[in-house]
């Protein structure tokens, strides 16, 4: 990127620029007429005399006189408005498009960076450095030549007239500039300093802050939230020094310049007064003059501001610019050159000599030269440190060596684009990364390399969006590639078409052992019912042949206590007894129903008020008792309390007080904590005995109420079970299911998700429920699901695909080695034919492959056949005893 | 049975007895209560011991060896009250033996943790523990003499009948 702030701006915005100069320069007529036109109005037309005159072969009286040049005064105003607003205008837009054009050069830069580098960068920093720091650049772009010409012109045209009336009074106007020139600049070089230490400190909070977030848990197991605290506020007391000495700096330079500033009246008036007693200046003169150089100190000030603004552009940019030059970078080609057509990467990898230095010398791979088939299944074992993770990082071509060089076939490795590497050579590490999105998307990602077919724009009106998009972009020098075009590369997953796609995902799945898994996101899923009315109507369908068979087997039907709208079913709570529904939104929490004032009326119209407050009142009383010797962060108040552990000296008090007064003494507050305690009972699980018939009869009255009088503004509000109705606020289980699990049978999730599994292959629903989990959303960085998971997933995005040569780094090492050893296998089948490089924990898994590489200390010790190896007594048999 | 009768069970548990009642309230409160129909398992050999039991209604068996579906030998039986799955959370070891239900069953299931937490907290259920064992112990020994008596007895009908018998049986 270009050293310097002005370079750069010339380079990326000369045309601009230039009109913008234009534009200004135009503007300076308008400028001095304006000045002008008042003097004539006040000489020529007020105070003149030879009326009538002839103007454009018009007669003018003095009024009509005066007003023609007021009209034309006001015109000017207009014009002189006109050209600030398209000047203001042209800069906004430079200036956008130059800091978006910055913006996408810094974010391509950082995907350009050696994986090294971000080891000494951190997430915290790069993310200020794109998003924060960039941004007063972004002001700056659009006044860079603009300003100080304007201002400069305005100051100029301003000078012109003084020195127009008097050459003498304009020399003392601009007398003291000399000095400003000379004192101003060296003042600033401090405040440029201090600057330059302000962006580096404020950088180095942003990556404490990332630090802090990232490393939460072990601030919270290591008590050290204090010394944290100490840090920031030690970080943050850096940068208040800083910005209050750039203040008193800045300050003083302004105080300094005001002061020169208003030193050139006073030599108006004494030099100008002078000259006027003398007989030498008329008094109008100075006065015109004195209110000229009024208007000089405006642009002469806004001068000085633009002096500062473009010292601290500068420092921003030149501190931005360098931390996005490291050493190592990738050449843009690699990442943007794309052959006709992609080479298959086969015949056998030469590396020779390869050495992968870091910083401080070390050497993690240490001149190791070997060789094998690319369509081996070659083995990388070494103890931990050994380089084994380097070494398939250099193969997989993440890591550019040192020293040395890789041949695979007739292609060296390190001068592929990655449009070949990333295409044919896939990559799983240990730590599998999962972007935010879908299990899908997530699967697609590796077959997303270039937009392949365009979105398909049916409206006029998104033609247009799309086209100003595209102009917009090539302005700002970003990509006209369109993130809402299909990317989906069918064709090197070995497919034709999406439907084809979603089959193979399917196979890949297998092969990871990860469809019952997604099976089960499936059945955790919610389907929306408008969207899919079929797939709902088959749900229902699993619901009604589900309750066949639940009906049908005694055992089973032991097992589930269906929802029944005029049955009390003890396996629910009492509010979801009451609203008999899934809430949608907060109107109906669950958790706290017994507040909610609508329910409240309810109980009331019922007259189970009294009831539910009895309950209440016992339930507080057993609660009270249980919990109020055990320690305030006891685990049991977060497992089977019914009250939090602060609560306890509230209830304990309004206990004491229902039994001295009775219900009927308590307060307002006092009832309401009573009557929302009952609504968390669950009479299979608590067995209390507090629900009695009378109670379930008046809380199945209650459910009646409940729905038939609900407010239409609250319809929307919960899903009601309705034994005919998809319930689209439930997951797919719980609709297919449409009961509950009976408390206190051990093997009742299992038998009956044996029995769901049976009923929805039988209607044909599986493919469907994997849809759904495939469209599972996997959380922030697959947060959502386990390391194992994440692991499998990355796999089968490898496998999809189908690259000539896979590389796994301890890809699956979350999983038993079982689980590992099943699906390595299966992996082998998929890719018969195919290169497999795997990064062993386990020496005894070596068996499974053709050849292994055996690393000590960066260097290969052994590099043979497993078959040779793997002799009683060899290499590998004491590896894997020493295991 | 409702929380009320746990409340009573638990009391007659000979360990427990001694407990203080909140505490023995908040034990059957956080309980489980599980039903077995005939035959299931309730725990397997060499599963990890997370938890105790206490027979509510009717009889489970406790099997040595056998499959999934059906025990070798019956060691014993458990009925009504009977506390069992203790013994392999004090001695934090798997379990020794599998336990299936004859016939309908219903259980009270303990937490382990739980179970060790209030047992050690509280000294005068730590001394019914100590009770208990002793009693096992002293069960276990006289049921070791009792069978010791009968070899014995075996022995010297044997001796008398056959010079050349094997050696007596050594007292441990």
């Amino acid at each position: 990127m270009e050293p310097s702030l002005f370079r750069y701006i010339f380079r990326y915005s000369r045309p601009q620029q230039i009109l913008l100069l234009v534009l200004t320069a135009a503007s300076f007529p308008f400028l001095y007429m304006t000045l002008e036109l008042p003097k004539i109005i006040i000489n020529k037309a007020i105070a003149g005399t030879d009326f009538p005159r002839i103007l454009f072969g018009f007669t003018f009286g003095q009024v009509e006189y005066l007003l023609l040049l007021c009209f034309a005064f006001l015109g000017l105003v207009l014009v002189n408005g006109g050209f600030k607003y398209w000047i203001n205008v042209f800069k906004g837009q430079l200036g956008e498009r130059m800091l978006r054009r910055l913006r996408y050069q810094l974010y391509s830069r950082v995907l350009r960076f050696p994986l090294p580098q971000f080891r000494r960068v951190s997430q915290g920093e790069i993310i200020a450095m794109i998003t924060t720091e960039g941004e007063p650049l972004g002001g700056f772009f659009g006044d860079a030549f603009a300003w100080p010409a304007f201002q400069g012109g305005t100051l100029l045209t301003i000078l012109t007239f003084m020195f127009v009336q008097d050459w003498i009074l304009g020399l003392a106007a601009i007398a003291l500039y000399p000095i400003q020139i000379y004192v101003i600049p060296k003042l600033q070089r401090r405040v440029n300093a201090l600057a330059k230490e302000r962006v580096r400190t404020v950088r180095k909070l942003s990556e404490r802050i990332g630090e802090s977030v990232t490393g939460i848990q072990e601030i919270h197991a290591n008590d050290t939230s204090e010394l944290e605290r100490a840090d920031f506020a030690n970080r943050v007391g850096r940068i208040y020094d800083i910005r209050y000495k750039i203040y008193r700096l800045k300050f003083f330079i302004k105080f300094l310049n005001n002061f020169l500033a208003q030193l050139t009246p006073f030599f108006f008036y004494a030099i100008g007064g002078y000259l006027v007693i003398a007989g030498d200046l008329t008094f109008g003169a100075l006065v015109a003059i004195l209110a000229a150089y009024k208007d000089l100190s405006g642009p002469w000030k806004e001068l000085l501001r633009y002096y500062q603004m473009k010292e601290d552009a500068r420092i921003k940019y030149e501190q931005l610019v360098e931390q996005f030059q490291p050493a190592g970078i990738l050449d843009e080609e690699l990442q943007t050159e794309e052959p006709e057509d992609i080479p298959d990467l086969e015949g056998t990898v030469i590396a020779t000599n390869l050495v992968l230095e870091e910083e401080g010398g070390i050497k993690v791979v240490d001149g190791a030269t070997f060789s094998f088939d690319a369509r081996e299944r070659t083995a990388i074992l070494g103890a931990s440190g050994a380089g084994r993770s380097a070494l398939a990082r250099i193969l997989a071509r993440l890591l550019l060596p040192t020293g040395g060089t890789i041949r695979i076939g007739g292609h060296n490795l390190l001068a592929l684009p990655q449009s070949v590497t990333g295409r044919r050579i896939a990559y799983v590490d240990e730590n599998a990364f999962l972007f935010a999105g879908t299990v899908l998307d997530n699967l697609f990602y590796g077959l997303k390399h270039r937009p392949l077919r365009a979105a398909e724009l049916i409206e006029e009106e998104a033609k247009k969006v799309r086209s100003r998009y595209v102009s917009e972009a090539r302005a700002s020098g970003n990509t006209t590639s369109d993130f809402n075009a299909d990317w989906v590369d069918y064709e090197s997953a070995g497919v034709s078409n999406p439907e084809e796609l979603r089959e193979r995902v399917i196979e890949v799945l297998r092969i990871v052992e990860f469809d019952d898994a997604i099976y089960r996101m499936g059945l955790q899923s919610t389907s929306d019912p408008v969207a899919r009315p079929d797939l709902a109507g088959r749900i229902l369908e699993a619901r009604e042949v589900l309750h066949k068979r639940l009906n049908a087997d005694e055992n089973l039907s032991k097992l589930v206590e269906p929802f029944e709208g005029d049955r009390y079913n003890e396996n629910l709570s009492v509010a979801e007894n009451l609203l008999f529904g899934t809430p949608i939104g907060d109107a109906f929490d669950l958790d706290r129903l017994g507040e909610n004032a609508y329910v409240l009326e309810v109980l009331e119209k019922v007259g189970l008020t009294q009831g539910i407050l009895e309950t209440g009142a016992s339930l507080a009383g057993i609660m009270v008792e249980l919990f109020q010797d055990l320690p305030a962060d006891h685990e049991y108040f977060e497992r089977f309390s019914f009250i939090s552990a602060d609560e306890i000296p509230e209830f304990q008090h309004v206990v004491r007080r229902t039994e001295s007064t009775g219900l009927d003494g308590l307060e307002q507050a006092e009832r309401s904590m009573l009557m929302s305690l009952p609504f968390k009972l669950i009479p299979a699980r608590h067995r209390l005995g507090l629900i009695d018939d009378d109670l379930r009869h008046g809380l199945l009255e209650a459910r009646k109420v409940f729905a038939a009088d609900l407010p239409p503004g609250l319809r929307p509000s919960v899903a009601f079970f309705d034994r005919s109705e998809y319930n689209a606020a439930a997951p797919v289980q719980d609709n297919i299911l449409f009961g509950r699990l009976v408390y206190g049978r051990q093997q009742s999730e299992q038998m009956v998700g044996a029995l769901i599994s049976e009923v929805v292959d039988s209607l044909d629903l599986r493919r469907s429920i994997l849809d759904l989990g495939l469209n599972a959303s996997v959380g922030i960085g697959g947060g959502r699901l386990t390391v194992g998971q994440r692991q499998r997933l990355a796999l089968a995005r490898c496998l999809l695909k189908r690259p000539d040569i896979l590389v796994v780094n301890g890809g699956l090492s979350a999983l038993a080695p079982a689980t590992q050893t099943s699906i390595m296998k299966g992996v082998f089948d998929e890719l018969a034919g195919r290169g497999v490089i795997w990064v062993l924990n386990r020496a005894d898994q070596a068996r499974f492959f053709d050849r292994a590489l055996i690393m000590e200390g960066g260097r290969i010790r052994e590099n043979g056949r497993v078959s040779e190896l793997d002799q009683p007594g060899g290499v590998l048999e004491r590896m894997a005893a020493a295991e | 049975m409702d929380f009320n009768e746990a409340v009573q069970v638990l009391r007659r548990i000979p360990i427990f007895s001694k407990l203080d009642p909140a505490k023995l309230k908040l034990l059957a409160f956080a309980s489980d209560y599980l039903t077995y129909d005939d035959g299931e398992v309730l725990f397997k050999e060499g599963d990890p011991p997370d938890s105790a039991y206490i027979v509510d209604e009717g009889e489970v068996i406790i099997c040595a060896g056998g499959d999934d579906e059906a025990c070798d030998v019956v060691v014993g039986t458990l009925g009504r009250h009977d506390l069992f799955g203790e013994m392999a959370i004090f001695r934090n070891a798997p379990r020794v033996a599998t336990i299936r239900a004859r016939g309908p069953v219903s259980v009270m299931r303990i937490d382990g943790d739980m179970f060790i937490r209030l047992v050690t907290e509280n000294p005068d259920t730590a001394l019914g523990v100590m009770r208990m064992l002793s009693d096992k112990i002293a069960r276990t020994t006289e049921r070791f003499e009792l069978v010791e008596e009968k070899v014995r007895s075996m022995q010297s009908v044997a001796d008398s009948a056959h010079p050349c018998a094997p050696a007596r049986i050594e007292k441990p």
